[in-house]
């Protein structure tokens, strides 16, 4: 794929295939690709240093083609599993399991960890929306795809699940919580299903598309609201919260909700703040008193209008980080493989990566159901 | 500001204070660490704190990947990482903003808001290589309007219709204007 611009996607077949230029790096062929809410910002052009000519994808499985010289574990033929982070296993961060937010991928920007496919502002790395990658620090997130575990379940390792998990984990849910999710994308889901694993007992999402609640009910047992019938969805929680307010808030939306005209015009047309923060202005007013807020959508480095004195006045803590994949591999893989979750059951729609601009469309505009799309690439059974 | 505070203090010399400081310093304040609770950290289990974040200067790096292209580096940190991406260096017009933009901290509207600017040019500039190449984008594919005209056939005919309606009516307006104008010359 080759981003030309806001909405312009091409699916170019004339692309330079990557090279290793660091003995740490492995050159991947791709065999799965998936498209992320997060691609959605870089799609819009929310995102800053978003340079035409880029290859988008940071959720990916491949067989390795190649390794550079100081590449150990990873073997050529070896089918793996890429984590969206890229990190080096070695600085401060990495060391303490914070895999998402590595000192040495990153030149661009300090605020962001190292990701494929992500903009210069994520570290100017071409992703896995394409035919080959070239995976930088091959020997430390990449993982060989447990045998008998389902391609499509190990491609939605490389992100949504582990970012699904972690934004339970981080919520601190205690036995018999009452969770708020906002947004019923894949992310919200995996968080809505995951936060049962945590003991959770009340589990509502909400959104505004009929379709992903219906499906939220079935697959991530929760109560679901459509935030288009109610007036203040702040009261409705409030409400069914004995008017305390949920113990557990999580914004599995990021910037590019909607729900408040303010918003959409100082964030996505004026661009005076990083994007529409309404969700997370919800869960921050929908929350105890003393509760937890975990941020898990995804928003712009620079500001957004978000209520700050309520954050201090109800003692609110507030949890984000990008998930740090490769920490929580062990335990994910363990629970598929377990049978307690089957997370394939989110992916709506399986197209050749040559249909790359449709499936951008298609996933923007919440188009013919979609949940979550895969694209496989021309090459992936050679 | 040339001789601002941040260019005349010397790098990495935090360690290098806290560490004086516990030496000496600590051991006079009366109530040094006494009330320091491991349990309190907020950030378990996602950080498994073990000590490594006051290990910055001496960690392990890997070998520095040949610098052998334009990569900015925020100036918020002291060089280029050890990896990075080589997509799309910078060129043009677009890369100039961008270079402007990577003199100011992350902390700035300036470096955010410029690169925003940088990306909108850049557009422009990918137009220009694209018919230099004799590309000739296709709006209909790249823009996904195949997808709209299959699964949302209605709203897609409707934008399509109001869009078509707009440049007829502004069509009509300019030419209604020249013609105004046509007849006051000639009066
Ligand atoms: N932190 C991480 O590591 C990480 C990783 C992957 C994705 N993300 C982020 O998670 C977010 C969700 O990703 P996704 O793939 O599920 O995207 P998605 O676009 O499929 O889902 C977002 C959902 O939010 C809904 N929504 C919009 N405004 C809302 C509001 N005000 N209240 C409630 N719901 C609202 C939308 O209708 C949509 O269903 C994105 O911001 C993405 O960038 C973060
Ligand atoms: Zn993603
Ligand atoms: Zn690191």
């Amino acid at each position: 794929m080759n981003f030309r611009g806001p909405f312009q996607i091409r699916a170019d077949r004339n692309r330079p295939e990557p090279e290793i230029k660091h003995p740490m790096d492995a050159i991947v062929r791709v065999t799965r690709s998936l498209v992320c809410g997060s691609d959605l910002h870089l799609y819009h052009g929310l995102v800053p240093d978003t340079r035409v000519g880029m290859t988008f994808g940071h959720e990916f499985t491949g067989v390795v083609e190649a390794v550079g010289s100081e590449v150990k574990k990873l073997k050529v033929g070896d089918h793996v599993l890429v984590p969206f982070n890229i990190a080096c296993g070695s600085c401060p961060h990495c060391k303490q399991e914070l895999f998402g937010n590595c000192h040495e991928a990153n030149s661009e920007a300090t605020a962001v960890g190292g990701f494929f496919g992500y903009a210069h502002t994520g570290g100017g790395y071409d992703g896995g929306q394409a035919e080959y990658v070239r995976v930088p620090y091959a020997d430390v997130s990449p993982t060989i795809i447990p045998e008998g575990m389902d391609l499509e379940n190990a491609v939605l390792l490389t992100d949504v699940v582990p970012t699904g998990y972690q934004a339970a984990e981080q919520a601190g849910i205690q036995k018999g919580d009452t969770v708020v999710v906002f947004g019923a994308g894949p992310v919200g889901l995996l968080a809505a299903r995951f936060a049962w694993f945590f003991g959770a007992g009340r589990v509502i999402v909400i959104d505004e598309l009929d379709y992903r609640l219906e499906f939220a009910r079935k697959f991530a047992f929760a109560e679901a609201y459509n935030f288009r019938e109610m007036k203040d969805p702040v009261v409705f929680l409030k409400k069914t919260t004995d008017y305390f307010g949920a113990d557990v808030c999580i914004d599995a939306v990021g910037c590019d909700a909607t729900g408040s005209t303010l918003q959409n015009i100082t964030g996505k047309e004026l661009l005076l703040q990083a994007g529409n923060a309404t969700a997370f202005h919800w869960a921050v007013n929908a929350v105890k008193k003393g509760g937890i807020v975990s941020i898990i959508g995804v928003y712009g480095p620079p500001w957004n209008l978000v209520p700050l004195g309520s954050i201090m006045n109800k003692g609110i803590t507030i949890r984000g980080n990008q998930a740090s994949v490769k920490r929580l591999l062990p335990k994910l893989i363990d629970h598929i493989m377990s049978g307690r979750i089957n997370p394939k059951e989110i992916i709506t729609h399986r197209l050749p990566l040559e249909e790359v601009s449709d499936a951008y469309r298609m996933f923007s505009k919440k188009l013919d159901y979609m949940i979550k799309p895969v694209l496989i690439p021309p090459r992936a059974n050679v | 500001m040339k001789n601002a505070l941040e260019n005349r203090i010397d790098e990495f010399q935090d360690r290098v204070i806290a560490n004086r400081n516990m030496a000496d310093l600590a051991l006079n304040i009366p109530g040094w660490g006494m009330d320091a609770d491991p349990e309190n950290d907020p950030t378990y289990p996602m950080k498994h704190y073990n000590g490594a974040d006051h290990q910055r200067l001496n960690y392990e790096k890997a070998p520095q990947q040949p610098l052998d292209m334009e990569v900015f580096h925020s100036i918020e940190r002291p060089g280029v990482t050890r990896v990075f991406g080589t997509s799309t260096p910078p060129a043009g017009l677009s890369g100039a903003i961008r270079r402007y933009a990577y003199k100011y901290s992350e902390a700035t509207a300036t470096h955010w808001m410029t690169l925003i600017l940088a990306d909108r040019v850049d557009v422009i500039q990918g137009k220009i290589n694209d018919l230099k190449h004799g590309v000739i984008p296709n709006p209909w594919k790249e823009r996904g309007w195949r997808a709209e005209w299959k699964y949302n056939r209605s709203a897609f005919l409707g934008r399509a219709a109001t869009t078509a309606l707009l440049i007829t009516a502004g069509v009509l307006w300019f030419k209604r204007r020249s013609l105004n104008k046509q007849l006051l010359e000639r009066r």
